[in-house]
């Protein structure tokens, strides 16, 4: 206890000692690494090659590694990584979030450069990363406004009929208006409308707000597939055929290689999205608004005492909640340019959830869980057209169970708002 | 809590009950009529009828009869409101009939086609709700009873089409699958509660996804999959481990309804007589005096999901052996969520969740007629059911539509259903 750790003996001798050190994490990074390296690198067989494309402006960039020594390399470098924590844990230094970052990345490449060898069709990077961003929007913006909402103190289980009612009514207006764009902003007010539902329940009537949120998206689901099976199916070219959000190109920035398409060659929704998640990350650390909101959300009756409106504040986040899922909810009609139907938001209002709390309740955390969804559900699509021996459903199950890792701590402990669910009642 | 209690037969200040204490104001008759309007059964009609009410506005809505004459409306308003009642009270009625009884069949046999219907649909429904109820009266909010029906079906499916045993055992230990099933893969959040306190709402979420991939996955591998077939669709189960008839083979309810009624005999059994139920509702009282008083609440949690995963697993054998005989992916419809409605309503209690479910079961048979007679499409039912909870999760609003009065004691909100309170004068 001496000479060993350097930091350690002078607060030891503060008297307050030190929690036992907790090698979960990297244990379980050294051992996913370890699994990766004996299926990914060591068993396949050698002399095969992993053909990857890019999109460059004006030509595709191609280009071939051998498989089974690129794989070994990369899960040689996650054990690297998972020996850095594990040092990390011992000397009880913090590591950042470039860590799990950089070695989701090194193992995914792995898995990659596994799952297309020996195939005649190269693998496309930019229009995998493209895709991902896209699928990712609608799980961005959910997460958002579940973080909007529970920042405050409510429980938003409701995203996922927030983002229904947001594809329906932009779908509708859209098609009425003859207007995309139209549409984009009717989608926010019928996300709101259903906040207002949960609103009302949760904090007039003091009923449960997750058994509210469950509920909601029930009655979601039955008025939108009631009116989608009688008035839409009826008057479906009148009423439900919106037109696709354009393509806005930024001028130079999309021009640059690689990165450039992929996040400069997207529609308007997506650059909301970028704005939607920078102002939030600043607005909710930095800002009056935010700091009331967290107090709100961490300690009612402290923000009471001090003067905050408890309850108004938690009205206001909600509705504003709400809205931002209701424009993730244009996703599904306009900025795809599909026809609304039944159910087509298809649980995807709980992975925003999901994304939420592994992003731990911080904008920018959401968003990089987010893309992480968006991304294993983009390669499964990928893969699928590539044909690889992994079946699409543990693809498409793999983020739920790195949500079920993550709630039960192995990414790190994620700590809810304080008084997340508790009504105030003055 | 200290003033003179003046009914002289009861026992004195400091121990009665707090909700007795108005009875002293009023005369006998009025504290019976007060008891009859602030008592919980009447918010619940209240609350069905106003779901009905809403639900009939949007099922006119739709209706092109109601719509051409509120073309007209200021013309002759007598034909919109005529247009609007025939199209709703047509609709309910085609509801009911396809529901409990319809008069109209040729023979008593296909008149009452639509009660086994009902009962038939409800068997998940029940049996899922109980396991939800016994989870929120433990204090745990389990919205994974979709995945525990799948897991369930799965192992009951397998068991029911790939093995070979004979008549009796065959279904027992099919059920006895079906039921390790759906009490494992609940087992997994209540153990991930228990040992790291990961939340079960997300846990069970992101179970709830997993099983149906893996249902989907399971039907594409060999030992799953029916050999002469290209879609998703597991052999037939044999008929040894299929639960018999119950009233023939022109109807399709089977043993499950009885197995229904005695799960919920079972649950009022464990929650109400036993000591783990004590235990159960001890600790969603207050895990903290639970804690206190020498009840391992952890241990708890786990058991609390055992038992709640068991009887969706259950659900799930109704399912695969006695409603559809084979395992597809969509084995489980939406039983799983409409069960947490079911549960919701039925107060989390056996006989409440007996009747929510045969309530819902009627909806859903009746709902399929309702679609193939008058065209409303059988969505509307989601809109009844969501709103029925809604109403009745939220008493005062009832009230205050109904104009009935508020009862002046606590409890005026089903404790189950309110949220927890952070008061200014708690400590």
């Amino acid at each position: 206890m001496s000479a060993v750790a350097a930091p350690a003996p002078a607060r030891a001798a503060a008297g307050k000692p030190l929690p036992p050190v907790s090698y979960k994490a990297p244990i379980a990074y050294g051992a996913v690494a370890a699994v990766a390296l004996l299926l990914f690198g060591i068993l396949p067989a050698s002399g095969r090659e992993t053909a990857f494309t890019m999109f460059a402006p004006g030509e595709n960039i191609q280009f071939s590694v051998p498989s089974k020594l690129t794989a070994i390399v990369l899960c040689l470098i996650a054990l690297g990584l998972a020996a850095w924590s594990f040092q990390a844990a011992r000397t009880r230094r913090k590591v950042g979030v470039w860590l799990p970052a950089v070695y989701a990345v090194v193992l995914v490449f792995a898995l990659l450069t596994w799952a297309v060898a020996g195939k005649a069709q190269p693998l496309p990077l930019t229009s995998l990363l493209q895709g991902s961003l896209f699928l990712a929007v609608p799980l961005v913006f959910g997460a958002l406004a579940g973080l909007v909402s529970e920042r405050s103190g409510i429980i938003n289980i409701a995203i996922e009929g927030q983002l229904l009612a947001g594809a329906f009514l932009a779908a509708v207006v859209a098609t009425i208006t003859s207007s995309a764009y139209v549409g984009l902003i009717a989608a926010p007010i019928a996300g709101a409308l259903v906040s207002a539902l949960l609103v009302v329940f949760a904090i007039k009537y003091v009923v449960d707000q997750i058994i509210v949120g469950v509920v909601l998206n029930v009655l979601v689901v039955g008025i939108t597939s009631y009116l989608f099976s009688t008035v839409l199916r009826e008057n479906s070219a009148t009423l439900n055929a919106p037109e696709r959000l354009p393509t806005l190109p930024i001028p130079l920035l999309s021009d640059i290689p690689v990165i450039g398409p992929v996040l400069f060659r997207q529609t308007i929704l997506v650059y909301l999205m970028y704005v939607v998640v920078i102002v939030l990350q600043v607005l909710v650390f930095k800002s009056r608004w935010g700091l009331r909101m967290r107090a709100v959300g961490e300690h009612p009756k402290a923000a009471d005492t001090v003067g905050i409106k408890v309850n108004r504040t938690r009205v206001w986040n909600t509705l504003l909640g709400g809205a931002i899922a209701g424009l993730g909810g244009a996703f599904f009609t306009v900025a795809n340019g599909l026809a609304f139907g039944k159910e087509m938001t298809g649980g995807k209002g709980f992975i925003a959830l999901a994304a939420m709390i592994l992003g731990r309740w911080s904008p920018k955390g959401a968003l990089a869980a987010a893309l992480l969804f968006g991304f294993a559900d983009n390669l499964q699509v990928v893969l699928g057209i590539i044909g690889t021996p992994i079946p699409s459903q543990i693809m498409l199950m793999t983020p739920y169970i790195v949500t079920i890792f993550a709630v039960a701590g192995l990414v790190g402990r994620v700590r809810a708002p304080a008084a997340e669910g508790v009504a105030y009642v003055k | 809590m200290s003033q003179a209690t003046p009914a002289p037969e009861q026992p004195p200040a400091g121990s009665t009950a707090p909700a007795r204490r108005d009875d002293g104001l009023e005369s006998r008759a009025q504290g019976a009529l007060r008891e009859m309007l602030t008592s919980s059964w009447l918010v619940t009609v209240a609350a069905l009828v106003l779901a009905l009410v809403i639900s009939g506005v949007l099922i006119a809505a739709a209706d092109s009869a109601v719509q051409d004459a509120a073309g007209y409306f200021f013309a002759r308003p007598a034909d919109f409101f005529s247009a609007a009642w025939n199209a709703v009270w047509g609709a309910y009625v085609a509801l009911f009939q396809g529901a409990v009884f319809d008069p109209g069949a040729a023979t008593f046999a296909r008149a009452i086609r639509p009660l086994t219907e009902t009962m038939t649909w409800s068997v998940p429904l029940i049996l899922a709700g109980l396991g939800l109820g016994i989870g929120f009266r433990a204090g745990m909010f389990n919205i994974g009873a979709q995945g525990q029906i799948i897991l369930g079906a799965i192992f009951a499916g397998y068991i029911g089409f790939a093995w070979d045993l004979p008549p009796v055992l065959h279904l027992l230990l099919a059920v006895i699958g079906g039921v390790i099933g759906g009490g494992l893969w609940a087992g997994i959040a209540g153990y991930l509660k228990a040992r790291t306190g990961a939340n079960e709402v997300i846990v069970t979420i992101m179970l709830n996804n997993i099983a149906i991939y893996l249902v989907g996955y399971l039907l594409t591998t060999s030992a799953f999959k029916r050999g002469d077939s290209n879609n998703p669709v597991s052999p037939p189960v044999a008929g040894n481990a299929l639960y018999p008839q119950l009233l023939g083979s022109q109807f399709r309810l089977h043993l499950g309804f009885v197995v229904a009624i005695l799960a919920a005999v079972f649950v009022w059994w464990l929650m109400n007589r036993s000591t783990l139920g004590f235990a159960f509702r001890a600790v969603g009282s207050n895990p903290n005096a639970a804690r206190t008083a020498g009840i391992n609440v952890n241990r708890m949690y786990l058991l609390v999901m055992l038992v709640a995963g068991g009887l969706a697993g259950m659900a799930g054998t109704a399912q695969v052996l006695g409603t559809e005989k084979v395992l597809t992916a969509g084995i489980a419809a939406s039983f799983g969520f409409d069960a947490i409605t079911v549960a919701l309503l039925g107060r989390s209690k056996p006989l409440g969740t007996f009747f929510a479910g045969l309530l819902f079961g009627a909806l859903r048979a009746g709902g399929f007629a309702m679609q193939s007679r008058t065209g409303t499409p059988i969505d509307i039912v989601l809109v009844v059911q969501s709103l029925v909870v809604l109403f009745i999760a939220a008493p005062p609003l009832v009230r205050a539509v109904f104009r009935l009065p508020s009862p002046r004691g606590p409890g005026a909100q089903p404790a189950e259903l309110a949220a927890p309170v952070v008061k200014e004068a708690a400590a």
